[in-house]
Order: structure tokens, then C-alpha cells, then sequence
């Protein structure tokens, strides 16, 4: 019984941050419909950018206190995070807009593989590790039970909440919001109606990214490492997340996430870790073959 | 006409604004990546070190482009776009599919012999095989995927899957049962063939990016499985002593009765190697010649129908399930001869040859080659694996950047570059013409704009 | 026109519903052999979804649609076999050169080549990007694949591949001999005007040698010249091809002047039946596409009559 408990925290945890960066394939894909494969790399990015803001600002800045170091962190990540993927949507995939639909496609795998390399050229290929910036934790249902809520695993709950709920709030209930909305419904339509299509679809590229931007960050914070390496299978996961979930949805993207997060941690709780990413993969493969339209998402009605 | 006066003029405060901006966003990018280096002190704790200069002259050349980009390039485009709205498709993509195939072929036939005049024996070997048989493997994994992707319109994101199961059939069932390699190719092409056909038959009612990323999970699920499955594949460590090819019969060693002392010759690695050359040559050939004749049958008429129209396709009686079934088993077929090929050239296998990254690849060659082209196919392979290789012997630049740089680090950089470089480039690929599979009177090439990319 | 003609086509309280909507409710038709039979209705009355259930694109929610091959001597398959083939839940029943086929079990492809159904589409669905000959061979895909011995002969260049893709190119070019089109057939699809792809369609739909060939709105978008040429084809199909014709149309003069029997759908229900001079009375039909109730009709008509006069 603690095992489970145990597990479904530290599957929540785990779940909080793939849901994040599933936020950003199923915005993306929801407006224009694309798969953009660079996605996880950007996570990796953030992940790299929080890493060195940390060094900055406690090693140079000489900053003591835990939270505000981390609230710097985080905001410098986004906002870095944020720059970075609007200039990759405005050099790689705005010109390929409308134009041959792999094009886009191929753009961003080649951009995926860009960007690994390009940390992996920058900052080396070794894994970089920090040491625990947070420690402490609760022990849940008194000491017999070996339950415990690490405080970092509750920031990450609490920081993804607020952020979920702020993010909620832009997307359905702002004239953006609206915008975004009518851009996936019909973009031609939109823009007759006054609506900066491209403008739209750059912020949509940013929010993801800032969200991106918060998952690696609280990634570095829960995991201590990041490697070049770290964007493809996190962005793979992140993306059966949003499948999952229906894609196109937010909420999706959420409970997506969240039920990755609890089946890898169970799998390798219960099972065994060698194979926990097949199973990844597998329910990515089961999920798309026999619910293609995800928990949340609409289905899709063939038109003759 | 004013106006036009007014374009013409060069707008300088215009470019310095662009430039400024360009600064900028360059600045806030590299900032952390570029103006930073995570390096581990003597206790293995992180530190930073700075890299300003670097940094500096990043930004100084992202506002220099920033400001030529305003000045030149933009207006440039801006009136080519305006004189070229009526040209005729393909003047260059017309001269590679029609005339250029037999000077290419012609060039292939002989390049073992030019490299062994330019290079001599010991430094031809490195031609041949790095670039030649290199090339030569992705040329022909491209064709293979051609089918799939330019042929059907299936989007295939998994397709080293079968490159892998092409080259562990070889290598285990010679390694096992001492099989020969020419005995052991159709075998590794038919269950290439059989796994396309088992994982083919549950995804192909997907459409779109779905069935790329089903394919994607399926080329990582057999990777992870080669990985894991120790008793059997021996995970990353791979299988080393995958036997070699002989010709046909004769090995290539120093004894007795090897090739060289057969045929009366010094030993020499080479002579394995310029085998190997044409081995792969005849195998990408064929490879063509099939899809060639394919496309002239009623099965590659239909793929391309699919493409097109899959609606229209069952309303005309065409079973699109078996004829899908069909692209991507002759598809994995290809592969799968391949991967075979691959084991027995290097001697050994193992699960990091197979990962996304080469299903990325092949894929970029297809779609940058112009998909359904035979001969963009194989320019495109030369263009982006030929191109990779060069930058692992670029010493030179050893000399311009100091001897901590090592342009093989850059491969990939580069090639990830490259990738989108060109798709902004020519979105279409570099043969933007489709050919028909049959004419009455004349042979008319119809431009890529009328031709779809199909759904799935 | 033979009153008497046999029946090819029995659609039966054929019903399909989309979730929570009933796009065609209890229908009932029949289409004859050498008879051009003309669905009509308002524009939602769920026309377009009767044909995608006969060529299989939806299965139905409910009714039999039983198509009847009949052989040289025009003999049929009897009711007893129909009432067999229903209770045994298969597809289809052959007696020697006569067979049977319930539509409604099949998947959309096997309509076409099995119970030979061909159609056409309302937003036209030529191959774009392939020459118009090349559109008229994939339509002979079923027989050209058995003489390329299903590719694997074909292959090895060792059938008699050639000969039937001759053969084939021939049929094509007498096709488009009758559409007019001889000249053009190695311009891409996509590049003929919008009138020669309507016509294109409708002569690729031909190479599957049907026996009931669906025309969804195919004199949309011509001009006059144009759907005289249509009529004539229609008819020429009708008369010399042994197909029955079952035409979704919105240009009533073409409806009138070439059906030899319409039915009539309104909100997914047959509201009339008959002949071109007996529908074009019935006020259910005059109602239903002025969109007024039934006793209203001949109030609204004296009004249309009265602003119509100087």
C-alpha cells in the first residue's frame, strides 16, 4: 500500500511536468496542425538556460534565498525560452506556411536535431549535474509508513497548478484566447475578420515554449541533471501525452501527462524499468491505433 | 513608377533598425549558451566560465546579416517574386529526370577506378568505402522509402525498423546457422517484408502526422527491444564477428584460397572494399529498376492514385488496405536487403546504427530529393551523407580555430542546419516534376503543384 | 424508356443516423435497368448520404439494399434467394451468371468491384497530379491487376501484361473519344477546365464497367453547352452500356428532360415518386422547396403568379 501511495506521487510529479510540455504539441498542432518535433529539444534548452541562470544568480549574484533564486530561474527560462522558440517558428516554419505539408515536418526534425547539437557543441556532451537545491520533505501518515511528499515534488504540484490555472484562464477567457480559437477553426476566415494570424500563431509557439521553459526548469530542480541528450524521449512522452489526451485539448494534454507520468513510475515500480520506455511507446502505438481521437478530443468524421 | 523609384532606393535606417533587432534576439539566444560554458572544477562541482568574445561576435555577425538580409536580400526576393509568377515549372528539375540519370550512372560505374588513379590504393580505400559504399546504402534505403513515402504518401518516421531487423536476420542467422550471405539476403528482405506487413496492417487506417508518429514509436519500440533483449541481441553492446561476404565463394583474406592469392594478386584490403562497392551498387539498382517497372504496373499506378485521392481510389474498387500493405512491404523489402548489406560490410552491428535519427535521414533525403524521383533521390543522398562525411576530414580547420576544434562535432550541427536550410530553400524538393507512368503521344512533365502529398 | 424493365437496385427502409440526427429516415427505391433514375430534394434533405450508403461509404443504420446482376437472357435472381441470402448474413449469392448483392454488408471497395456501383463526387475527385489517361487506367486497376499475375509476374516481365494494358489504353481512348477529350489525355487532371473534369469523372466511373453508375450534381458549375453535352452523355450511357443511372441533381430542366423516374427527399424522407410530369405537380414537393407548409402552396404559387405578371 505505501508503495502505491509512493507511486502515485511521485507519478503526479512526474505527470505535472510531461503535461506541461504537452501543452505546447497540442496547442501547436491544434492551430496549425503540425508536429513540432522540436518541441522537447526546446524543453532540453530550458532546461540548459534555468541551469546556467542557477549558476549565475547563487554563484555570481551570490543569491541565498531558495525561492527567489528559483523564481528568477524560472522567469529567466521563460522568457530566454520564449525568444528562442518565437525566432525558431519565424526563420523555420513561418516561411513553410501553406506551402507542401512535410516541409514543416521535416523542418522541425531538422531543427530538433539543430538544437541537441547545438548544446552538445556549446556546453559539451557531458551530463551536468547540480547538487540539491531543495531538500527536506513530509512523511505522510506518520512514520510507520515510509510515505513521503518530497518539498520539491510539492513545488512542482503547486507551481504547475498556478501556472495551469493562469494559462486556463489566458487561453479561454482573453480576446488571445478567442483568437487562438478562431485561427484553428479557420485561419482565412480569421484574418478576414481582422485576426493577425501570424502574430496569433507566434504566441501560441511562445506559451508553449514558456511552459516548456517551466517543466525543464522544474525538471532541473527534481532531476539535479540535464544532458544534450535529454529533449527526445521527454518530448516523445510529452507528445503521447497530447495524444492521449486528445490532441488539440489543454485539459487533455493534462490528464495525458498525468497518466503518463503515473503508468512510467508504476511500470517501473511493478514491472521493470528496462522496458518502461516501450511502454511508453506502446501505449503512444495502442493509442493512436484504437482511440485516435484521444480521451478528450473529438473524433474525426471522414468526409466523402 | 515612383514608387518603383522609391523601392529601388536602399533603405539604411530601415536595415540599421533590422540589424539592431536581429542583434537583439541573437543576444537574448546565445546569452546563456554561447556567452557561458558549464564546466566541472577540480570537485566536480559546476562552474561557469565566460566565452564574451564569442558572444560578441555572434551578435556582430546575426546584425551584419540582419542589415545585408533589409538592404539586399529582401527587396532581391521581393522582385524576383514579382517577375517569376508565370515561369515555367523545372527548367533544372526536367534535365535531372530526363537526361542526367545515364552521366550519373555512368560516373558511379567508375568511380572505384577514378579514386583508385587520384588516390592510389591505400588512400582510395577511405573514398570508396566512406563515401561510395556510404552513400551508396542511404541511396538505396532512400529509393526504398521513396516507395512508401513518394509513391503511396505514407509518412513513414519508423522506416529504420526494418533497416534493423534486415541487418540482425543477417547477422544472427549467419552467426548461428553459418548461412551465406547471398542465401541470407532474400531471407533478411522477406522478413523485413513480414515485419512491414505485421506492423503495417494495424496503422495503415491512420492518417497524416498519426501515422508518422505510430511509425516513429514503432522504429523506437524494436530499437529499445534490440537494446533490452540481451540473451539474444546482446543490447548495446551489439554482434561483432558478423561474417563478411565472399565473392561468391572465395573470401577475402590473406590464405591460400583467398581472393587475392586466387587470382594471383598482392593482398590488399581494397579489393573487398571496391566488391562491396558494386555489391551495394547492383543492390540500388535493382532496387530502382523495380520501382521503375513498379510504377508502371497497375500496383504503382494505384499508389500514386492513393496518394492523390484515397476516396476516389475505393470507389473505383482499388482494396486500399492491401495495396498500402503492399507499399510498405516492398518498402521494408528494400530495407531490408539493406540492412543485411550493412552487417556484412561492417563486420558488426549494434542498436545505436538504428535510432530515429537515420528514420530522420532517410526521410529528409526523400522528401529533399523530390519525393517520388528516382535521381533526387540520389543527388540528395549525396548532398547530405556526402556532405556529413566531408566534415569529418576538414583537418584543416584545425589550423583556422586551434586545435581543440573538431569539425566531426559540427557533422550533425550542420546537418540539422541543412535540413531546414533546404526545406525553406525548395519546399518541394530538388525534382519538382512528376513524371507520368504512361503516354500516348507526348511525355509531358506535370509540375508538383498539381500533384498531392497524400493523407497518410 | 421500357416500363417494364428489370429491377436492378431495392433500396429498402434504408435509415442512416449521425449520432443524434436522422440524415435519411425510412427510404424506399428502386432503379431499373436501362433507366435513368433522378434522386432530387432541397439542399440538406440528405441525398448525398442515400449514395454513400449505396456505394458503402457509410453503413446504414438500419434497411437492405439489394442489387440484382441478371444474366444475358435477362434472368433474375429470385425472392425466395433474397430471402435466403438475408437470413444467412453473407454478402452476396451467385447462380451461375445471375447474382445477388446486399449492399449494405459491404465494404466500399467491393461495391465497386463486386456488385460493379460506380460513382462520381459532388466536389469532383479526379487524381490531380496524373495524366487523364493514367486516370482512365487506375479506374481498370481490378483486371489489369489479375493480368499483371498480381504484380509479382508483371515484375519479372513475364505475362501477357502488355496486351491487357493495351487493351486498357484502348478502352480509355474510346472513353475519351465520347467525352470529347481525345486529344488531351496526357495533360494532367488538374489542369483541364472545371466542365472536362466533370466529364472525366463520369467516363473514369465508366472503365469499371458498372451496372449502376451514381452521378452526385454532376452538371454543377457547367454552362448551358456544356449540360446539353451531359444529357446527351447520360443518355448515351443509359441506352448503349446496360447501366442503370441514378442521378443526384439540382438543375431541374436537366432532371425533367433525361430521368425517366425521380423520387423526392425532404428532411430525409421520400415526400414523392414518379414521373417527371406527375412530381413537378405534387404541391409536397412544390412545398417543400418553397419552404412553406402544404396548404399554403396554392396561396403562395397565386402570389408568384401575380408578381411574375407585367
Amino acid at each position: 500500500m505505501e508503495v502505491f501511495v509512493q507511486q502515485l506521487i511521485n507519478g503526479i510529479t512526474l505527470g505535472s511536468i510531461y503535461g506541461l510540455i504537452a501543452i505546447g504539441y497540442t496547442m501547436v498542432f491544434g492551430i496549425i496542425g503540425m508536429v513540432n518535433f522540436a518541441h522537447g529539444d526546446v524543453f532540453m534548452v530550458s532546461a540548459f538556460i534555468a541551469l546556467i541562470a542557477f549558476l549565475i544568480v547563487t554563484a555570481w549574484l551570490g543569491v541565498s534565498s531558495v525561492v527567489l533564486a528559483l523564481a528568477i530561474v524560472l522567469v529567466v527560462a521563460m522568457l530566454l525560452t520564449s525568444v528562442a522558440s518565437w525566432a525558431i517558428e519565424r526563420f523555420a516554419y513561418r516561411p513553410l506556411r501553406g506551402s507542401f505539408r512535410l516541409a514543416p515536418l521535416i523542418s522541425a526534425i531538422g531543427m530538433s536535431i539543430f538544437l541537441s547539437n547545438f548544446v552538445q557543441v556549446t556546453q559539451g556532451p557531458r551530463v551536468k549535474s547540480i547538487p540539491p537545491l531543495v531538500t527536506g520533505e513530509f512523511v505522510l501518515f506518520g512514520e510507520a509508513y515510509q510515505v513521503t511528499l518530497s518539498y520539491k515534488q510539492l513545488i512542482i504540484w503547486i507551481v504547475t497548478a498556478i501556472l495551469l490555472a493562469a494559462f486556463w484562464y489566458i487561453v479561454s477567457k482573453t480576446p488571445l484566447g478567442r483568437a487562438q480559437r478562431a485561427c484553428e477553426q479557420d485561419q482565412k476566415m480569421a484574418a478576414l475578420l481582422g485576426i493577425d494570424v501570424d502574430r496569433t500563431i507566434a504566441i501560441t509557439f511562445i506559451m508553449g515554449a514558456a511552459l516548456a521553459a517551466v517543466a525543464g526548469t522544474l525538471y532541473l530542480m527534481y532531476y539535479g541533471v540535464v544532458s544534450f541528450a535529454d529533449g527526445f524521449t521527454p518530448g516523445v512522452k510529452a507528445f503521447t501525452a497530447a495524444v492521449l489526451g486528445g490532441i488539440g485539448s489543454l485539459p487533455g494534454a493534462v490528464i495525458g501527462g498525468l497518466l503518463i507520468g503515473l503508468i512510467e513510475t508504476f511500470w517501473s515500480a511493478y514491472f521493470t524499468t528496462d522496458y518502461k520506455d516501450v511502454a511508453a511507446f506502446s501505449i503512444l502505438a495502442i493509442t493512436l491505433i484504437f482511440l485516435p481521437q484521444g480521451i478528450l478530443g473529438r473524433p474525426d468524421v471522414e468526409k466523402v | 513608377m515612383a514608387e518603383d523609384a522609391k523601392q529601388l532606393q536602399p533603405d539604411y535606417a530601415k536595415a540599421l533598425k533590422d540589424a539592431a533587432f536581429a542583434a537583439l534576439i541573437a543576444f537574448a539566444i546565445l546569452l546563456p549558451m554561447v556567452g557561458f560554458k558549464t564546466v566541472q572544477n577540480i570537485h566536480n562541482a559546476l562552474v561557469l566560465e565566460t566565452r564574451f568574445s564569442w558572444l560578441a561576435a555572434f551578435v556582430a555577425i546575426f546584425a551584419a546579416s540582419g542589415f545585408l538580409n533589409s538592404l539586399y536580400l529582401v527587396p532581391w526576393r521581393e522582385a524576383r517574386a514579382r517577375q517569376t509568377k508565370a515561369r515555367v515549372p523545372g527548367k533544372i528539375s526536367q534535365f535531372l529526370s530526363r537526361r542526367f540519370a545515364p552521366f550519373a550512372l555512368g560516373f558511379v560505374i567508375v568511380y572505384p577506378a577514378i579514386a583508385l588513379l587520384l588516390a592510389g590504393t591505400g588512400g582510395s580505400l577511405k573514398w570508396i568505402d566512406n563515401f561510395g559504399i556510404q552513400i551508396l546504402i542511404y541511396v538505396m534505403l532512400g529509393f526504398g522509402l521513396n516507395i512508401v513515402v513518394g509513391l503511396a504518401g505514407l509518412l513513414d518516421l519508423g522506416y529504420v525498423a526494418f533497416y534493423a531487423v534486415g541487418a540482425y536476420s543477417y547477422a544472427l542467422l549467419a552467426k548461428t546457422f553459418g548461412l551465406s550471405f547471398y542465401a541470407l539476403l532474400p531471407l533478411a528482405g522477406i522478413l523485413a517484408a513480414f515485419w512491414g506487413v505485421l506492423l503495417g496492417f494495424p496503422v495503415l487506417r491512420l492518417r497524416g502526422d498519426y501515422l508518422a508518429i505510430v511509425t516513429m514509436a514503432f522504429g523506437e519500440i524494436i530499437r529499445l527491444v534490440l537494446i533490452n533483449w540481451i540473451p539474444v541481441t546482446n543490447g548495446y553492446a551489439g554482434i561483432s564477428g558478423v561474417p563478411r561476404p565472399s565473392f561468391f565463394g572465395i573470401p577475402f583474406n590473406a590464405s591460400d584460397d583467398g581472393f587475392a592469392a586466387t587470382f594471383g594478386l598482392p593482398f590488399s584490403p581494397i579489393y573487398r572494399t571496391i566488391f562491396l562497392y558494386y555489391l551495394i551498387l547492383a543492390l540500388a539498382l535493382l532496387t530502382a529498376f523495380v520501382t521503375l517497372r513498379l510504377r508502371r504496373l497497375p500496383i504503382g499506378r494505384a499508389w500514386e492514385a492513393l496518394r492523390e485521392d484515397e476516396i476516389a481510389c475505393r470507389s473505383l474498387g482499388i482494396n486500399t488496405t492491401s495495396t498500402k500493405l503492399t507499399a510498405f512491404a516492398i518498402g521494408a523489402m528494400f530495407a531490408g536487403f539493406a540492412g543485411s548489406f550493412f552487417a556484412a560490410r561492417q563486420g558488426f552491428i549494434s542498436p545505436e546504427s538504428f535510432t530515429f535519427f537515420e528514420s530522420a535521414t532517410i526521410l529528409a533525403i526523400v522528401v529533399l530529393g523530390g519525393m517520388g524521383s528516382q535521381i533526387g533521390v540520389a543527388i540528395a543522398a549525396v548532398v547530405m551523407v556526402g556532405g556529413t562525411e566531408i566534415l569529418r576530414d576538414l583537418d584543416f580547420l584545425k589550423q583556422v580555430f586551434g586545435r581543440d576544434f573538431d569539425p566531426a562535432q559540427y557533422r550533425m550541427l550542420l546537418f540539422g542546419f541543412a535540413m531546414v536550410a533546404i526545406m525553406i530553400w525548395k519546399p518541394r524538393g530538388l525534382v519538382s516534376t512528376r513524371e507520368p507512368s504512361v503516354f500516348l503521344k507526348e511525355r509531358k512533365v506535370i509540375s508538383r503543384d498539381l500533384v498531392k502529398e497524400g493523407h497518410g | 424508356m421500357t416500363p417494364s424493365a428489370a429491377t436492378l437496385l431495392e433500396v429498402e427502409h434504408l435509415t442512416m443516423r449521425f449520432g443524434g440526427l436522422t440524415a435519411v429516415n425510412n427510404l424506399s427505391l428502386t432503379a431499373h435497368y436501362g433507366h435513368v433514375t433522378a434522386l432530387i430534394g432541397p439542399n440538406g434533405a440528405g441525398k448525398t448520404t442515400v449514395f454513400n450508403c449505396i456505394t458503402g461509404f457509410y453503413k446504414p443504420s438500419e434497411g437492405r439494399m439489394a442489387l440484382r446482376h441478371e444474366s444475358m437472357t435477362g434472368e433474375n435472381v429470385s425472392a425466395a434467394d433474397l430471402d435466403l441470402l438475408t437470413r444467412r448474413g453473407e454478402r452476396h449469392l451467385r447462380r451461375k451468371d445471375r447474382a445477388l448483392y446486399l449492399l449494405e454488408r459491404m465494404p466500399e471497395y467491393l461495391v465497386a468491384r463486386q456488385a460493379r456501383v460506380a460513382r462520381t463526387f459532388q466536389n469532383i475527385r479526379l487524381f490531380a497530379g496524373m495524366t487523364v489517361l493514367e486516370n482512365l487506367l487506375v479506374a481498370q486497376h481490378n483486371p489489369l491487376m489479375k493480368a499483371s499475375g498480381f504484380t509479382f509476374f508483371g515484375v519479372l516481365g513475364l505475362s501477357s501484361y502488355g496486351k491487357a494494358e493495351q487493351a486498357a489504353i484502348e478502352k480509355a481512348q474510346r472513353w475519351l473519344a465520347t467525352i470529347g477529350l481525345a486529344d488531351r489525355a496526357d495533360d494532367p487532371a488538374g489542369e483541364l477546365p472545371y466542365g472536362d473534369q466533370r466529364r472525366l469523372e463520369i467516363a473514369r466511373a465508366m472503365c469499371t464497367d458498372p451496372v449502376l453508375l451514381c452521378l452526385d450534381e454532376p452538371a454543377a458549375g457547367l454552362n448551358p453547352r456544356e449540360k446539353a453535352d451531359l444529357a446527351d452523355l447520360i443518355r448515351s450511357i443509359r441506352d448503349g452500356h446496360n447501366t442503370a443511372v441514378l442521378l443526384i441533381e439540382h438543375d431541374m430542366s436537366l432532371v425533367m428532360e433525361i430521368s425517366d423516374h425521380l423520387v423526392v427527399l425532404d428532411h430525409g424522407v421520400k415526400i414523392s415518386e414518379g414521373t417527371a410530369a406527375f412530381v413537378r405537380n405534387d404541391p409536397k414537393v412544390i412545398a417543400a422547396y418553397l419552404g412553406v407548409a402544404e396548404k399554403d402552396v396554392a396561396k403562395v404559387e397565386a402570389r408568384i403568379a401575380l408578381e411574375a405578371a407585367p
